[in-house]
């Protein structure tokens, strides 16, 4: 079931998104989750599917890999849709029973599921065009700024780009506690919810004693090596700015006026 | 003046409750003293609990002895302002190849301490390379350490280490969790920095093959130095050896119950080839 989830999972191929800075990408996932919600009409929405089209097809991703994402999150997105249908107050479309539908509701309803459907896309293309690693450094860089009010945000970027290294070390550790207790006789399919839950303590107590002593280790390994925070350090390949990163940040703020004006000037 | 002088230092472990009273006390060690030559290659056995990673850690200011003073290139460890110095100085390779990995990619591990080090961009790619290549880890140097063998990460490890420019590397057991294959691909490398390189190596392990090729041994046991020598001095003393349960090599143990029996051979022999030279020797002399 982890394996469905896209979000966050990077996708590897060569183009012009993936070569793009990271800290364009993540400002401009940001700008268009933004516009998606100045856009309310049905202009500014052709305009906000437009784009999303362009950089689809920019990224060379493809559409099944992005939609098996959506897969995971398709019950949250109908509970929203439903509330918005049975529970906008309005003039009438229809009736029967106790439920009552709408015009009004239809159409949030509508604009929800197109609204949430883009933002989630909008997201994973980002995850997916970007290495873990560059979304970190291009988060750091980016939350620079924020230092001066005290966030810690070199240690920050340091414990997400850990939690990346030793996800899949974890995972596989878990794997082999869970074969370790099957083979002496636990069982962690049967029963109830609660003695479901039961049967995972003898997993997770195992798996955090050793998650504690990894984290111990790290950080001496980490001391022994020099690192005393971000203060002082260098990095080995740190951001640059080039031509394209220019060009994209362009795009994206024409996109967000487009979308303005089609808010101001459109239809619907 | 050596690269490491430890002169006469204690350390104990000291738990407390709950209140911050003391429960117990360890002492981990208990007056050692040791000094260690430019270009040296040491090797530190000892059994479990012997006190070797406890030494190991006051030669890199993780911890500072409680009596007695550690010097590391001439800068005593228990000064703060020495830290990062002396940490730069004395690298330390640890025995879990899986902890001491901070990178999600090879070169980027290796560049980890030079970063910290703050050290020009150029240069730390220009160092991770080199490293990587005296390594002979440089074609995987854009691979997950995930993928790779416990032997491979081990010498990713060292690299991460080398990159610093160190004077001396303090490997902690490092070969313990390998199988025989990385492990003879760590002691390699280790040999090569050693010859190559000039880097003083301070081998702690409880594999007797491996330190056949240190210039100096030093037995420890309950915090204390138990013996000091060359390889061919200790083997030989095969009885307090298995005193202090540690394991013999075979030839050597071999030989050493031949003698007893009569049979005329050198001293301290270590390996399975001396031992059948030996014995050609013997007994052709017969
Ligand atoms: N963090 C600690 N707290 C308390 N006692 C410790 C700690 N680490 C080690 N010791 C004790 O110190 C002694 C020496 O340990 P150590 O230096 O790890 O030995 P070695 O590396 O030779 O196995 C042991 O008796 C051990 O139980
Ligand atoms: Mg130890």
């Amino acid at each position: 079931m982890i394996r469905d989830i896209t979000i966050g999972q990077y996708y590897q191929t060569d183009s012009v998104l993936h070569r793009l800075d990271p800290r364009d990408k993540l400002a401009g996932t940001l700008i268009f989750i933004i516009s998606l919600f100045v856009a309310k009409n049905v202009t500014s929405y052709a305009v906000a599917t437009a784009f999303l089209i362009a950089v689809i097809l920019l990224s060379k991703v493809p559409m099944s890999f992005i939609l098996r994402g959506m897969k995971a999150v398709v019950i949250i997105l109908l509970i929203t849709v439903l509330f918005n249908l049975f529970l906008t107050p309005g003039i009438t479309f229809v009736s029967f029973w106790k439920i009552r539908i709408t015009y009004e509701g239809m159409k949030t309803a509508a604009y929800t599921a197109v609204r949430l459907t883009y933002l989630i896309i909008g997201s994973s293309l980002m995850t997916l065009t970007t290495t873990p690693n560059n979304l970190t450094d291009g988060l750091e860089s980016l939350m620079k700024p924020l230092g001066v009010f005290r966030v810690p945000v070199h240690e920050i970027a340091m414990m997400m780009s850990i939690a990346l290294r030793f996800i899949p070390i974890l995972m596989e550790e878990t794997d082999k506690i869970m074969k370790a207790q099957l083979s002496r006789g636990a069982d962690f399919e049967s029963g109830g919810l609660i003695k479901r839950s039961k049967a995972l303590i003898p997993l997770l107590v195992p798996l955090f004693v050793s998650a504690f002593r990894r984290a111990n280790d790290l950080a001496m390994a980490m001391e022994a090596r020099c690192y005393h925070g971000g203060k002082g350090r260098t990095k080995m390949k740190p951001l640059v700015y080039r031509g394209s990163d220019y060009i994209a940040y362009a795009v994206i703020i024409m996109y967000f006026v487009l979308i303005v004006i089609a808010q101001r000037v459109g239809m619907l | 003046m050596g690269i490491v002088e430890i002169d006469n230092i204690a350390y104990e472990y000291i738990r407390r409750d709950e209140e911050g009273n003391v429960e117990g006390i360890v002492r981990a060690i208990d007056g050692i003293s040791l000094d260690i030559k430019k270009g040296e290659f040491i090797s530190i056995l000892g059994g479990n609990g012997s006190g070797k990673s406890t030494l190991a850690k006051q030669i890199n200011a993780i911890l500072y002895p409680c009596e007695g003073t550690v010097y590391v290139d001439g800068k005593d460890t228990s000064d703060e302002e020495n830290i990062w110095d002396i940490r730069q100085s004395a690298g330390m390779v640890f025995q879990n190849p899986d902890n001491q990995i901070i990178g999600s990619v090879v070169e980027e591990d290796v560049g980890f301490g030079p970063e910290n080090m703050g050290i020009p961009t150029p240069e730390i790619i220009e160092r991770v390379n080199e490293a990587l290549k005296t390594l002979r880890m440089y074609e995987y140097r854009k691979h997950s350490p995930n993928r790779l063998s416990g032997g491979q990460k081990q010498r990713v490890a060292i690299a991460g280490v080398v990159a610093m420019h160190p004077k001396c590397i303090i490997m902690d057991e490092s070969t313990a969790m390998l199988d025989p294959i990385g492990r003879k691909e760590v002691i390699r490398a280790a040999r090569a920095l050693n010859d190559v390189e000039k880097v003083t190596i301070i081998l702690i392990t409880h594999y007797m093959e491996e330190t056949i090729y240190s210039d100096r041994i030093v037995v420890m046991d309950k915090g204390r130095v138990a013996m000091t020598g060359t390889p061919k001095e200790i083997f030989s003393r095969v009885d307090e050896l298995k005193k202090l349960r540690l394991s013999v090599p075979q030839s050597t143990a071999l030989a050493y119950e031949l003698k007893k029996r009569g049979v005329r051979l050198g001293e301290g022999i270590l390996s399975g080839k001396e031992l059948v030279t030996a014995l050609c020797r013997s007994y052709a002399t017969m």
